[in-house]
C-alpha cells in the first residue's frame, strides 16, 4: 500500500508515475460509455453511480480542489466556502436566466432568442462567475485575513451564514428583486454549443439533448481537468511555495519576506475562483440556484473531502471528494436500502452529517494527513510544527528533554 | 489589484481610520436606540427586558466557550451541541421522568428543576470532559487547525446523537412555567420568564466566579490559561486542570440547556445557531475573559431583541443571523481584543 501511495503522491512526480495521470484521465473521460456495463455486474453493480451523479461528484471535486488551496496549501481554515458556491450559482442565475426580465439580451446563448432576460453563453458565464467569486473572496478576505487561525475560521463561517441569508432575503432590495428570495432563480440556461451545433453534431443545449447527462459530464470533466492543472501549477509556483511557507510557520515566512496579507488574499481569492466556476456549472446542471442549498453543513462537507483525502494533496482531495460525493449522491442511499433489505431499521442518509463528523474526527486522530498524504504536510501533522515543548502534556509528568531511562 | 489591496489595507489599519469607522458604527446604533427609546419608552424597556432574558442564557453558553478558549485557545464547536443535547435531556427529565405538567404545583416545579439539574449537570460535565479526553487531548501538539477541525467534527457527531435520540421535533417547557407578569414597575413588566431565568442562572454564575477566583483549582485554571508550561513547572497538573475546565463548561451547558428548554424551545440543531451567537458574545466581550463573556452575551441578547422587537427601522428576525455575524466581523476588524479583553497575537 505504501508504494501505491508513494507513487500517487504527486501528479506524475517521477518517471515511473507518468502513466498514472493519463490513465486516470482516459478512464474518467470514458465513464459514460462503460457505466452500464459496470452496473450490469451482479452484487457490485448496484453501487456504481450513474453519469448523472458523476456530474455532481465532479462539480463537488472542483469545489474541494478550490477549498484545498485555502485549507491545504495556505493552512487557513475556511468554514464558509459555501458562500462562494452561492456567488457562483447566483452569477449563473443573473447572466443566464429570465431573472431580469426587464431587459432582453442574448449572446451566443443556447436558449431561443425570444426569451426575456439576460442570456449569455454558459461558457462565458462560468468565467464571469469565477471572477466575480474571486472578487467576493478578496472582499471577504481583506478585513479578515489579518486574523490568525481560529478567528479566521469563525469569521469565514460568519460570511458563510451571511451570504445565504442575504440571498434568501434579497427579493426586495428597496423594491428590486435581486435573488427571487426563497424560491431561488430557475430555470438557469444550460451549457451548449449554439454556434458549433449548426455545422457539427455537438448539441445546441445540454439540457435538452438526448445524452443530457453525458454532455454535462464531459463538460464537468473538462473543467475539472483545467482545475487540476491550475491547482498543481499554482502549488509549484512561487505563490504556492509562499502559501506552504505560511502554513508551516507564519512568523518565519514573514521574516523571510513573504508578504502575508497579499499571499493569503491570493489563496482566498483563487480558492474562491474555482468554487464559483463549479457553483455556476452545477447551477446550470440543476437548472437553478436555490438558497436552501447554501447551508453551513455543505461547507463542512467540502472540508471533510479535503481532510479525508489529505490536506494539500491534489490526488488525495480528488479521491476524498469522489468518495464523499458518491456517498452523498447515491452511496448512503444504496447502503441504506441494502441495510433495510437485511431487516435493520437504520437510514444512513438521515445521519449523513454525523457520519461525516465521525470521518473528520477519526481522520484527524488516526491519519491526520489523509488517505493519500502530501509528504510535507504529513511531517507537519505528525511531528508537530512547534518547538519541542518543555513539558509534554501528553505524557503526564515527563519533561521532554529528559530521557525516560533516567527515571 | 495587489498593490491597491495592500494600500487599502494599510489605510484601514491606521488607528485613526479604524477608530473613526468603529465609533461611527457604534454611533449609528446608539442613535437608532435613542430614537426608538424616545418614541415609546415603556415598550422599549419591555423589549429590553426580553433581551435580558435571552442575554443571560447566551451568557452561560458563552462562558463555556470562553473558559475553554482561555485555557486551550480552542473554539470548542461541540459546546453548542452539548448544550442542545442537555436541553433535550432536561426535557425528558421534566416531562417524562418527573411528569411535570402545566397543572403541577409551584413546589413540584422547583423540585423538578433541582432534580433535573442534579442529573444533567454531572452527566454533561462528564460528556464534555470525555469529548476533551477522546478528541482534543491527542492533538495538543498538532498545528492549531487540527483540533479546530476535530471540534467541528465533534459538533456534528453530538448533533446527530441528538437527532438519533430525539428526532426533529422541538421540545419546549415554556408551558410549565407561569405565564404573565411577576411584578411591574410602572408599565415595565418583569415576567416570570425573566425571574426564573435569573433565579437559575445568577446562583450558577456566583458559584462559578467563587470557584475561579477563590479555590486552588480555580487559581490553577487561571495559571494554566496564562502560561501552560510555567504552571506545569510550578507543579500544576495541566491535564487535570484542562479536564476540570471542560467539566465546568459542561455543567454550565447543562444549566443553560435547562433554562433554554424552559424559556424557549430546543431541538437537535438548536446548538448550532445558539452556539455561534454565544461564541460571538464571547468574542465581543473579549475571549478568555469571564466578565466579558457575560457582558457580550447581554449585549447580543439586547441587540437581538431590539432588532426583532423594535418598530422604528428595525431589520427584523430575517436578518438576525446576518446582524450577529456582522457584529462579530466588525468586532474582529475594529477591536479584536473585544470589549474587556487584552490584545492577543490572534487578533493583533
Amino acid at each position: 500500500v505504501t508504494s501505491i501511495t508513494d507513487r500517487a503522491r504527486g501528479v506524475a512526480s517521477g518517471p515511473r508515475d507518468r502513466w498514472i495521470a493519463p490513465a486516470v484521465i482516459v478512464v474518467g473521460l470514458l465513464y459514460p460509455w462503460y457505466e452500464e456495463t459496470l452496473q450490469a455486474i451482479p452484487l457490485i453493480g448496484d453501487f456504481i453511480p450513474s453519469t448523472e451523479s458523476m456530474v455532481v461528484m465532479v462539480a463537488f471535486t472542483m469545489m474541494a480542489l478550490g477549498l484545498n488551496i485555502v485549507v491545504g496549501y495556505a493552512g487557513l481554515l475556511d468554514l464558509g466556502y459555501v458562500a462562494f458556491y452561492a456567488v457562483g450559482a447566483y452569477t449563473a442565475g443573473w447572466f443566464a436566466s429570465q431573472q431580469f426580465e426587464q431587459v432582453t439580451f442574448h449572446f451566443f446563448s443556447s436558449v431561443p432568442s425570444d426569451q426575456p432576460g439576460i442570456h449569455i453563453t454558459m461558457w462565458l458565464v462560468l468565467v464571469a462567475a469565477g471572477f466575480l467569486t474571486l472578487f467576493a473572496g478578496i472582499v471577504i478576505g481583506l478585513p479578515t485575513l489579518r486574523l490568525r487561525g481560529d478567528y479566521l475560521a469563525i469569521v469565514t463561517l460568519g460570511f458563510g451564514e451571511i451570504v445565504p441569508q442575504v440571498v434568501r432575503n434579497g427579493d426586495n432590495f428597496f423594491g428590486f428583486d435581486l435573488t427571487h428570495g426563497t424560491f431561488g432563480i430557475a430555470p438557469i440556461d444550460a451549457a451548449g454549443f449554439p454556434v458549433l451545433s449548426t455545422f457539427t453534431s455537438l448539441p445546441k443545449n445540454f439540457q435538452t439533448s438526448p445524452n443530457r447527462a453525458m454532455w454535462f459530464y464531459l463538460g464537468a470533466f473538462a473543467l475539472l481537468l483545467i482545475t487540476v492543472f491550475c491547482t498543481v501549477r499554482l502549488r509549484d509556483s512561487r505563490l504556492g511555495r509562499a502559501w506552504i511557507a505560511i502554513r508551516e510557520d507564519e512568523t518565519a515566512a514573514a521574516a523571510m519576506g513573504v508578504p502575508l496579507m497579499r499571499t493569503k488574499t491570493w489563496s482566498y481569492a483563487l480558492g474562491a475562483f474555482f468554487g464559483g466556476v463549479a457553483g455556476a456549472y452545477y447551477a446550470s446542471f440543476r437548472g437553478g440556484a436555490f438558497p436552501a442549498d447554501f447551508y453551513f453543513q455543505f461547507s463542512v462537507f467540502l472540508l471533510c473531502m479535503v481532510i479525508l483525502g489529505g490536506m494539500g494533496s491534489v490526488w488525495g482531495v480528488i479521491a476524498g471528494a469522489m468518495i464523499l460525493g458518491y456517498l452523498d449522491r447515491e452511496g448512503l442511499a444504496t447502503i441504506g436500502s441494502k441495510v433495510q433489505d437485511a431487516g435493520l431499521d437504520f437510514d444512513p442518509t438521515k445521519y449523513q452529517f454525523g457520519i461525516y463528523g465521525i470521518i473528520i474526527v477519526a481522520m484527524m486522530l488516526l491519519r491526520p494527513a489523509g488517505l493519500i498524504p502530501e509528504r510535507r504536510h504529513r511531517v507537519e501533522l505528525e511531528e508537530g510544527v512547534h518547538d519541542t515543548p518543555f513539558y509534554d502534556v501528553q505524557h503526564e509528568g515527563t519533561l521532554t528533554d529528559r530521557d525516560p531511562s533516567d527515571d | 489589484m495587489n498593490s491597491t489591496a495592500t494600500s487599502v489595507l494599510r489605510t484601514m489599519r491606521s488607528p485613526n481610520v479604524v477608530n473613526g469607522l468603529g465609533l461611527g458604527f457604534v454611533g449609528v446604533i446608539v442613535l437608532w436606540l435613542v430614537v426608538n427609546f424616545l418614541k415609546d419608552p415603556t415598550y422599549f424597556l419591555n423589549v429590553g427586558l426580553d433581551g435580558l432574558t435571552r442575554g443571560t442564557v447566551y451568557g452561560v453558553v458563552a462562558l463555556g466557550y470562553t473558559l475553554v478558549y482561555g485555557i486551550l485557545q480552542l473554539i470548542n464547536f461541540a459546546h453548542g451541541d452539548v448544550f442542545a443535547l442537555s436541553g433535550l435531556v432536561a426535557s425528558t427529565m421534566m416531562l417524562s421522568v418527573l411528569s411535570i405538567t402545566p397543572a403541577s404545583s409551584d413546589a413540584a416545579l422547583v423540585g423538578a428543576v433541582i432534580v433535573t439539574l442534579a442529573v444533567t449537570v454531572p452527566l454533561f460535565a462528564l460528556v464534555n470532559a470525555s469529548i476533551e479526553r477522546v478528541a482534543y487531548r491527542r492533538l495538543r501538539n498538532a498545528p492549531r487547525v487540527a483540533p479546530l477541525i476535530t471540534a467541528v467534527g465533534m459538533s456534528f457527531i453530538v448533533q446527530n446523537v441528538s437527532l438519533g435520540i430525539y428526532g426533529v421535533d422541538y421540545e419546549s417547557g415554556s408551558e410549565l412555567i407561569p405565564r404573565g407578569v411577576a411584578f411591574h414597575i410602572g408599565d415595565v413588566r418583569f415576567t416570570w420568564k425573566l425571574v426564573i431565568a435569573l433565579a437559575i442562572i445568577v446562583p450558577a454564575l456566583i458559584v462559578l466566579s467563587w470557584f475561579v477566583s477563590s479555590t486552588r483549582q480555580g487559581k490553577a485554571m487561571r495559571a494554566v490559561s496564562q502560561d501552560t508550561e510555567a504552571s506545569a513547572m510550578m507543579g500544576i497538573n495541566v491535564n487535570r486542570t484542562i479536564s476540570i475546565t471542560f467539566v465546568i463548561a459542561g455543567s454550565l451547558a447543562a444549566v443553560a440547556g435547562l433554562v433554554f428548554f424552559l424559556e424557549f424551545q430546543v431541538r437537535y440543531d438548536t446548538g448550532f445557531e445558539l452556539g455561534l451567537i454565544a461564541f460571538t458574545a464571547a468574542v465581543l466581550g473579549g475571549i478568555g475573559n469571564l466578565t466579558g463573556a457575560v457582558l457580550g452575551a447581554l449585549l447580543i441578547g439586547f441587540i437581538q431583541s431590539f432588532n426583532e422587537g423594535l418598530l422604528w427601522y428595525a431589520p427584523g428576525g430575517d436578518w438576525t443571523r446576518s446582524i450577529v455575524f456582522g457584529i462579530l466581523i466588525a468586532v474582529l476588524v475594529f477591536r479584536p481584543e473585544g470589549l474587556l479583553g487584552e490584545r492577543t497575537p490572534e487578533g493583533a
